[in-house]
């Protein structure tokens, strides 16, 4: 099952627990199923069913578009960082 | 992914494509545009850093013979206050649109209030002095700690802190809080024989482009709207102009014309929306430039910070813990880039324990704007001083303390993602050995410094078209704006596929009309992402190619193989034919051939650099000299040596004048008082040695040639560089940029 590195900034929802890894084959179904274990946390990393603006994905060290679409393999370990583009930041 | 396999065209120095013309000044920049009928836009600007905007009459103005049209940000649309995806990032479009035209508060001496179109620049700026704006001053706030006080004046009412989803209650100037946590910061630095710790200051810093913003608009009276302008992504022009003006994409094309710099500050859009907003009340079209003092108070610098680094080790050398607070001022609008400088700041080490807080802070200033490895600059000035001040506590060389501690693959950043092959140990090593590195060094009040930088890099999507001539020869299509000799570089990436010359292929910068979405030339990307789109389209055209020998020599497609630019027939009949001599056969077998390419990778592979300098100090004036300075950098792939050279060599100049001369310099209402190039001291070559570039190729797994983005992390190292070498030659750890004279005096105790 794929692996979430919890940002820190959320480690209140996990009990402290830094990795936590959960099933699911695209990145909505793995922050689902994060949801059901720890409620409130779809709320810190989504709205209206889209990543938060200002949020990237790096899916196994690489960064993705930022689309909760993304499909992730059985292994795969997922952070959620600051989004950078065309090597400027994002405002919120 | 990775091609192993030597290059006909790759790692050689053709002669840029477009060089003939910028040398003979042929090439058309945005203040070259002319059009029937056009008319000249000016800008009136706010003379107070922080004020409420009361009224404003545009009457007097608009009844001056020669005037055309006025605007205020009446003329935009009502912005609503939501989030705007512009596919480069998301931005709040109330900010955004304010920060073209401001609607209820100025935040920033320099922020546009009006615009005029006339039928000359002089009316325009005439007509600019007509119009009664009646304000309301505000104390302005200038620094990010002040800024972050509980009582400091808020630039925003509605602004609240946000931690990663969770918003705050009470307003603030402090639009958000970051963090990264690795493994437990208090353990380690139990585990540690030393620790040091100290603060550090940035001054606010502008790109320093040559050439000022332009931008003229025009409306068909279809309600087409074209923009001839000068920027560093046509299409992030698009959708910025699309969201302010609430206007369908399809109906705005962009053209961009030469450009000459950027260095990020050509991405966010200024008076491009104005000219469209110009061209739309006029019906003519309308060009607006900025001079000088304009694009340093009304356009974005790099951001002024605070930062506090503690980092702790063993006596052998081992980094067992690195914490950092860093307060980024982000200007007016929220935006600082906080975040790759929290991503970037330990990147070059392995550590176990690390705890990162960033802050991204507005206050009364131009809204920052990315510079060159944003935010990368500023942390690796606090972290890079740390790492030097430890080696020498330890009594270790500063180069092979980093060795000790340096990043590889598989390695965690402190940020989390694993890194995969990278090039930090490479530049380390390579600038050790470096004769700069292993030459004498003792005169006195000389000094020698050394210091590391990362950069992530971005992919982002680029789409490349090929069209093949009858001749041999293909054009290129693309949508990245050549600052640094990509066009060159994404042709030889083509060109090599084809085996073809870099010589044969002709690339051109088009239009939004005329390519595929290709992102910003920004993040270091273009050689890697357009160029990656440019081999996958020429992989097409090389598989047209093929299924056309195969029809003429009526054999199977999978007979027919393709090397040094000739096609032969294998299994059975021995034909062969140049690429040349079948673009010459297109007609009769098929017709034209158009290829295509469009990426959107995420192995960009991040780069390091290591840099060594040396100094001489001036004990009477403080002024500090460069006598020497090598610059050592990993390009994954150098598919033009000569351009990554050059980046190698504007970034470290740039980082120089960072380190020693540029700021902004405010008053106590918030007016920059050194608002042109005479008293903004960047530096010249009078003031540099030759900056020797030395290349390290580790080759990156996420693009086929290795390439890796070369354009950014050489202005990471040289600020903690050169202040490592002043401490050197006089013993004074300077922690405030600039080191300027007078610093360097007051340090010394001489003032």
């Amino acid at each position: 099952m794929p692996i979430v590195a919890i940002p820190s900034l959320l480690r209140n929802l996990t009990n402290g627990e830094e990795s936590i890894t959960v099933p699911g084959t695209t990145i909505r179904e793995v922050i689902n199923n994060l949801e059901t274990r720890y409620p409130g946390m779809k709320a810190r990393l989504c709205e209206d069913d889209r990543l938060k603006p200002g949020l990237a994905i790096y899916i196994n060290g690489l960064l993705t578009r930022g689309s909760i679409l993304e499909s992730v393999d059985a292994d795969a370990e997922i952070h959620f960082l600051p989004a950078i583009g065309g090597g400027m930041a994002v405002s919120s | 992914m990775l091609e192993n396999k030597e290059h006909k065209v790759i790692g050689t120095r053709p002669i840029r494509h477009d060089g003939v013309d910028k040398v003979t000044g042929r090439a058309l920049y945005g203040a070259d545009f002319q059009a029937a009928g056009l008319l000249h836009g000016r800008v009136l600007r706010s003379p107070h850093a922080h004020a409420r905007i009361r009224s404003i009459d545009t009457s007097r103005a608009e009844a001056l013979p020669g005037v055309k049209g006025v605007v205020t940000a009446k003329d935009i649309p009502d912005a609503a206050d939501k989030i705007a995806d512009l596919g480069e990032g998301a931005v709040n479009l109330k900010y955004l649109c304010d920060n073209i035209l401001a609607s209820d508060k100025v935040l920033y001496k320099g922020h546009a209030v009006a615009a005029v179109a006339a039928t000359n620049a002089h009316i325009a700026e005439e007509a600019c002095t007509l119009i009664d704006v009646e304000y309301e001053v505000l104390p302005p706030v200038l620094e990010v700690r002040q800024a972050m006080e509980s009582d400091a004046p808020l630039l925003h009412d509605t602004l609240k802190t946000t931690s990663l989803g969770e918003t705050a209650e009470e307003p603030s100037n402090v639009a958000s809080h970051i963090q990264h946590k690795l493994g437990d910061s208090e353990k380690g630095f139990a585990e540690a024989d030393i620790v040091v710790e100290r603060e550090f200051v940035t001054g606010t810093v502008h790109q320093g482009y040559i050439e000022p913003h332009n931008a003229t608009a025009h409306f068909n009276a279809d309600g087409q709207l074209t923009i001839w302008c000068s920027t560093q992504g046509a299409f992030t022009v698009r959708e910025q102009v699309a969201e302010i003006l609430q206007y369908p994409i399809s109906k705005i094309k962009v053209v961009p014309m030469e450009i000459g710099g950027g260095f990020g500050g050509k991405i966010s859009v200024y008076i491009k929306p104005v000219a469209a907003l110009l061209a739309k009340k006029t019906g003519k079209p309308v060009k607006v430039l900025m001079n000088r003092s304009e694009v340093f108070e009304g356009t974005g610098p790099t951001p002024a910070s605070f930062m506090r680094v503690k980092m702790g080790a063993t006596k052998e050398g081992k980094i067992t813990a690195a914490e950092a607070y860093l307060a980024f001022e982000a200007g007016a609008y929220p935006g600082a880039p906080v975040g790759p400088g929290a991503m970037c700041i330990f990147a070059p080490y392995n550590i176990e324990h690390v705890i990162i807080d960033g802050y991204d802070v507005v206050v009364n200033k131009p809204k920052t704007a990315p510079y060159r490895a944003p935010g990368a600059p500023n942390a690796a000035f606090a972290s890079e001083t740390i790492v030097d001040e430890i080696a020498e506590k330890l009594d270790i060389d500063p180069l092979e303390l980093r060795l000790l501690n340096a990043a590889k693959e598989g390695d965690r950043r402190a940020d989390g993602p694993i890194h995969p092959r990278i090039g930090c140990i490479e530049t380390v090593e390579t600038a050790k050995a470096h004769p700069h590195y292993t030459a004498p060094n003792g005169k006195k009040h000389h000094g020698r410094g050394v210091a590391s930088g990362y950069w992530f890099n971005i992919g982002l999507e680029s789409s490349v078209t090929i069209n093949v001539n009858s001749d041999g020869t293909i054009n290129l299509i693309e949508g990245s704006t050549d600052i640094g000799g990509t066009r060159a570089s994404i042709a030889m990436q083509a060109a090599e596929v084809l085996g073809i010359p870099a010589e044969s292929v002709n690339p051109s910068v088009v239009d939004t009309n005329s390519v595929g979405y290709t992102a910003v030339t920004g993040g270091s990307r273009t050689t890697y992402a357009t160029g990656y789109a440019a081999y996958e389209a020429a992989q097409d055209v090389k598989r047209q190619m093929i299924a056309r020998a195969a029809k003429l020599w009526e054999v199977d497609e999978a007979n027919v193989q393709f090397a040094d630019g000739e096609f032969s027939s294998i299994n059975g009949k021995e034909e062969q034919i140049s690429f040349r001599d079948l673009c010459g056969r297109l007609g009769e077998t098929g017709g034209p051939i158009v290829g295509s390419g469009t990426v959107n990778p995420g192995g960009a592979g991040g780069a390091y650099a290591t840099h060594v300098v040396d100094v001489a100090v001036d004990e009477d004036t403080g002024k500090v000299d460069i006598l020497r300075y090598t610059a050592v950098q990993d390009a994954g792939k150098a598919i033009h040596p000569s351009y990554v050279e050059g980046q190698i060599q504007g970034g470290a100049v740039q980082g120089i004048g960072w380190a020693l001369n540029e700021e902004y310099i405010y008053n106590d209402e918030g007016t920059m008082t050194n608002a042109s190039f005479l008293d903004y001291r960047m530096p010249t070559c009078l003031d540099l040695p030759m900056i020797d570039a030395v290349i390290v190729e580790v080759p990156n797994p996420g693009h086929p040639y290795g390439v890796r983005g070369v354009g950014e992390v050489p202005i990471v190292p040289p600020m903690a560089a050169i202040a490592n070498a002043i401490y050197d030659a006089i013993g004074i750890r300077m922690t405030e940029l600039p080191m300027s004279p007078d610093r360097l005096l007051k340090a010394m105790g001489k003032i």
